[in-house]
């Protein structure tokens, strides 16, 4: 490949106009936050001593600077990870068969396992520093972001219209030129809706894993996370609402700042709009396209990112064909074989590790136990999931069904799905301690209080996409009552509905470590499964114990996944959709 | 013409095969010879799956021949050449790029300067007469407005080969006129400095009012079964008599069967025969049309075409499928109902029913071995997975599939056999079953007794 020389545009207009000035401020007050933040997280600290935390509410921007610094290197690190990942994976069939699996397992283990299994090793790379617990964090904010968004990836990439394939081999483009200027771009829409949907699942994280207890030591970092944690060891219900509107104020941020705008912008990769949709707008993308100054920063990194993704041309510049390059790096098939045969034994190897480990340390009996509470686990989740199917879908499908109302609406679900539930905890505990109820009834609907809102905005979505003349046949041919549900409304909606229970049921998963061992001030409830047994074992530092339940609950989720939620959806997608 | 000593392109027993999933060869192109000269523009007319798009490819250099000679200016083709651009069906557009960056694309790629880029492009864009468009992204432009970026991208390299896959049946008949004109202007007029066309269409108008000369391809497997030259002059007059005999010249070849064996025996189907794209209504409907005023039991191919409004390539299909079930004849360029087709527009609809069933079970060796199949089986059903493996023997995946679609339909139709979407199975009618199960049930009575 060859390097060739860069071709530097520069505008000739540079007085800045109205828009420029407005947005000037803003962007230096941001880059001077960011500053701040970023020199905060690598002060000196040794494990065992205590942070200074205060509960004042003037500190609780600064937490949530930390707090909100932490989602974005996370995201960083997500988006890095996809394009190295996804791209082998779509690219390389050899690396496919074991990157994809592994994708699939990840996704199905408990974030806050990750957390628990990797903050020793994180504090142990920076010692006397507080980096280590830094990244422990942002590692577990990372799990939580990445592994949709290397899956959507991997699935654009492999979905690239074949014409345009055709057509970019037509006019010589490398295969660096193609990754950058066809694969990438048309991977863009879904990359950008997966980074948002990944944000929106990351306040969780970023709230449950800023106050970490290892081996019986309690880290705290310096977050809203904490901020809210110390709240609750000090049962203090005026400090916890001043973080809930914190951390209301992050999401905004976020959204206005960040996804309004890439959003707004990611629409342009789309192929084709649908007749009818609204284009997604962006105050702060509109400025800045306006701005006469910012048009022209905008096009100093154009520039360099033209030459960059320009840089390696075909090998063939002076002969007469051009090497077209292959879409995908295929192994000589000996390498291949050896290479099956390498991960077989790896696997094998792995599974009589992990057995003996597991043997040694716990026992079969206790196996037997996690299972059990396993199974008390998949039963809070399917009833909750049902429940909230109950009362969300008819809610849902009202709102659809009238488009004023929907638009406000689902901007507040989606909301409500970014907004950490673990927030509420302590009221639940206040009130379960005040009723004296049953903790294993009680705490059950603590894990579905924040995923249940992307079943309804899922709903909302399904049924406002229902055509007018279908809606009008059902009328004209006198549907109504449970006769229109089940011939008509439940099948309409069903693809959605679908999307959403999915959603709703992994981070039921994820939620139920944290809402099955809930505390206020000394009251501790604990409920018997899955979650509180994994919980238990962080807490304790008991590898063996937290490797067990991990390895357990991976297993139920994939298995749900697979048996149930994927069936659903290959139902939902052949045979229900609308078009 | 003489044959020059070099051709643009020269392809000599040209082969391509595919492989099945069951390791089968698939034989899609077979010993296709054909010369591309320069100054001349050829059409190359098929129907739907004869291979003609994936020759087109082979020209492109985007796929290579498993046999056979490629060559281009006398050299052999390793991969898409400098100097051949490819107009695309579908557009092919980068919707993220405007128009202007679109046609930049290939000259960026080839590592030409900023301000040359600009300059080229330019000149493209205003040459097709896209001025004005330069900073419009496709999804904001109209599919005609769409293709002329397509020709612009394409012209801006400067071809000496301009090959054309199907550019103007995505685009109305109006639309498609203008940009069509358009073009060979710039060609007759010399304002591109490209040296020969290759136009793939399944269009016979398009292809003579363009083309010097039209080739008429076959399928199963692909090849040049004859060539015609059009040698009025360009703009050609559409109504003319001239070409209205050069037209109905094209479609007497392009409906003519050639039969395996001496002497117009009855030519044998395979289970793998592709059975043609359309469905028993559409059948039915032509098969009225052709016995109705004005046509009166025979029609005139060009005329039919024009009257029913249908594409050549849809027309094409109904052609197929009225022979191969023997409800209609071809011969030198009209369509005639045979007495079986007379007798079928004549029966009621019931009447119909039974006539299909029974010419299907015979005429058509695949709907005959579902029937044979499902009626041995003890249940009367069977996976369709079953019959696909068969067919993907014989046929690409997507096609047997599509093949499968159609014989399922016909044998709804003809109520020899049902389909279950949801479990992907067929099966015998229900009432059928139900009635062989009583049956058994007296047999059984009946041994008791005896």
């Amino acid at each position: 490949m060859r390097w060739s020389l860069p071709t530097v545009a520069v505008a000739p207009d540079l007085k800045p106009n109205f828009w420029d000035l407005a947005l000037i401020p803003v962007i230096f007050a941001v880059l001077a936050l960011l500053a701040y933040g970023g020199a905060q997280m690598t002060t000196p600290y040794d494990v065992g001593e205590k942070l200074a935390l205060s509960l004042d509410p003037t500190n609780l921007p600064y937490y949530l600077l930390r707090s909100a610094l932490r989602m974005a290197a996370a995201l960083l690190a997500s988006l890095v990870f996809t394009l190295v990942y996804a791209t082998l994976a779509a690219k390389v069939p050899a690396l496919e068969k074991v990157l994809i699996p592994i994708l699939d397992i990840l996704q199905s283990i408990p974030i806050l396992g990750f957390l628990s299994i990797t903050v020793t090793g994180f504090i142990a790379l920076f010692p006397g520093n507080l980096l280590g617990v830094e990244c422990a964090a942002i590692f577990a904010i990372f799990t939580s972001q990445a592994w949709n968004m290397a899956f959507s990836l991997y699935s654009s990439l492999k979905t690239v219209p074949n014409d345009l394939i055709e057509a970019s081999d037509m006019f010589h483009l490398s295969s660096w030129q193609r990754y950058w200027r066809l694969e990438l771009p048309w991977a863009v829409p879904g990359l950008v809706w997966n980074m948002m949907m990944s944000v929106s699942g990351g306040w969780f994280f970023v709230v449950a894993s800023e106050a970490i207890s290892v081996s019986g030591q309690s880290i705290t970092l310096p977050g809203v996370g904490s901020y809210i944690a110390l709240a609750i060891a000090e049962k203090d219900l005026g400090a916890i609402g001043w973080a809930i509107l914190a951390v209301l104020g992050g999401i905004v941020v976020y959204d206005q700042l960040m996804f309004r705008p890439l959003v707004a912008w990611a629409d342009k990769f789309k192929v084709d709009s649908l007749p009818g949709e609204q284009a997604p707008e962006s105050w702060l993308l509109t400025m800045m396209q306006r701005g006469r100054f910012f048009r022209f920063i905008a096009k100093l990194p154009l520039a360099g990112w033209d030459l960059f993704t320009g840089m390696l041309r075909s090998r063939d510049d002076d002969s007469l064909f051009h090497r077209a390059p292959g879409p995908r790096v295929i192994l000589p098939a000996w390498m291949d074989k050896a290479w099956d045969a390498l991960l077989i034994i790896a696997a094998l190897a792995g599974l009589v590790q992990v057995a003996l480990f597991i043997n040694g340390a716990v026992g079969l009996a206790e196996i037997g136990q996690v299972i059990l509470y396993g199974l008390a686990t998949t039963l809070r989740v399917v009833v909750l999931i049902a429940l909230a199917s109950l009362v969300w879908v008819p809610v849902g499908v009202w709102i659809g069904q009238r488009p004023l109302v929907a638009q406000n609406v689902q901007w507040i679900a989606q909301f409500l799905a970014a907004f950490p539930a673990n927030l509420m905890f302590p009221v639940a505990v206040m009130l379960i301690v005040h009723f004296d109820l049953n903790v294993d009834v009680w705490t059950s609907p603590l894990m579905i209080l924040g995923t249940q809102w992307y079943i309804l905005f899922n709903v909302i979505a399904g049924a406002s996409a229902i055509p007018q003349d279908m809606k009008d046949a059902a009328g004209n041919i006198g549907l109504s009552g449970w006769l229109k549900w089940k011939r008509f409304i439940g099948p309409a909606i069903f693809p959605s509905y679908i999307t959403g229970a999915i959603t709703a049921s992994g981070g039921s998963w994820n939620a139920s470590i944290v809402s099955e061992l809930v505390s206020w001030g000394d009251t501790k409830l604990e409920a018997v499964g899955l979650g509180s047994y994994i919980a238990k074992a962080t807490a304790d530092g008991d590898f063996p114990r937290i490797a067990l339940g991990i390895a357990v609950m991976c297993l139920f989720v994939m298995a749900f996944n697979r048996f149930l939620w994927r069936r659903l959806y290959m139902l939902a997608a052949d045979r229900l959709r609308l078009d | 013409m003489a044959d020059s000593p070099t051709a643009l392109l020269d392809l000599r027993g040209v082969r391509k095969t595919f492989r099945t999933p069951e390791r089968h060869e698939r034989t899609v192109l077979e010993g296709v010879d054909f010369r591309l000269e320069e100054g001349e523009i050829v059409a190359l007319l098929g129907k739907s799956g004869s291979g003609k798009s994936t020759l087109l490819r082979i020209m492109a250099g985007l796929i290579p021949a498993n046999g056979g000679e490629v060559k281009y200016r006398g050299r052999s083709m390793t991969g898409p050449a400098r100097g051949i651009s490819m107009v695309f069906q579908s557009f092919a557009l980068f919707p993220w790029l405007t128009v202007q960056e679109n046609v930049e694309l290939g000259l960026e790629a080839a590592g030409v300067g900023r301000t040359e880029r600009e300059e080229r492009a330019n000149e493209a864009i205003d040459l097709i007469g896209l001025g004005g468009f330069e900073s419009a992204y496709p999804k904001e432009l109209s599919g005609g407005m769409r293709q002329r970026v397509g020709f612009a991208r394409a012209l801006v390299m400067r071809p000496d080969v301009l090959l054309l896959d199907e550019p103007f049946s995505a685009l109305d008949v109006l639309t498609s006129e203008t940009l069509r004109e358009d073009l060979l202007e710039l060609w007759d007029e010399s304002k591109i400095p490209t040296k020969g066309i290759l136009l793939v269409s399944h269009n016979i108008e398009e292809a003579v009012s363009m083309a010097d000369r039209v080739l008429v391809f076959s399928s199963d497997p692909g090849r040049v079964r004859a060539e015609i030259r059009v040698g009025l002059p360009r703009p050609r007059d559409t109504e003319s008599a001239a070409f209205r005999q050069i037209v109905d010249e094209v479609y007497t070849l392009m409906t003519a069967h050639v039969r395996g064996g001496a002497g117009g025996a009855q030519e044998q189907l395979t289970l793998g025969y592709r059975l043609p794209d359309t469905t028993p209504g559409k059948l039915t409907g032509l098969l009225e049309t052709i016995a109705e005023p004005p046509f009166k039991g025979r029609a005139d191919l060009p005329q039919l075409a024009e009257e029913t409004e249908l594409e050549d390539d849809a027309l094409f299909h109904l052609f197929e499928g009225l022979r191969v079930l023997g409800l209609a004849r071809i011969a030198a360029g009209d369509i005639f109902l045979t007495p079986l087709g007379q007798s079928f527009v004549e029966a009621d609809d019931a009447h119909r029913k039974d006539m299909f069933a029974e010419i299907l079970v015979k005429n058509i060796p695949l709907a005959a071995h579902i029937r044979r199949v499902l009626d041995e089986r003890k249940d009367h059903r069977a996976p369709e997975d079953r019959f696909l493996q068969e067919l993907q023997d014989y046929l690409t995946d997507d096609e047997a599939e599509r093949v499968l679609e159609t014989a399922i339909t016909w044998g709804r139709y003809a109520e020899i056999f049902d389909y279950d979407y949801n479990a992907g199975v067929l099966m015998l009618p229900e009432e059928e079953i139900e009635e062989l199960e009583a049956e058994k049930e007296e047999e059984a009575k009946d041994k008791a007794e005896g």
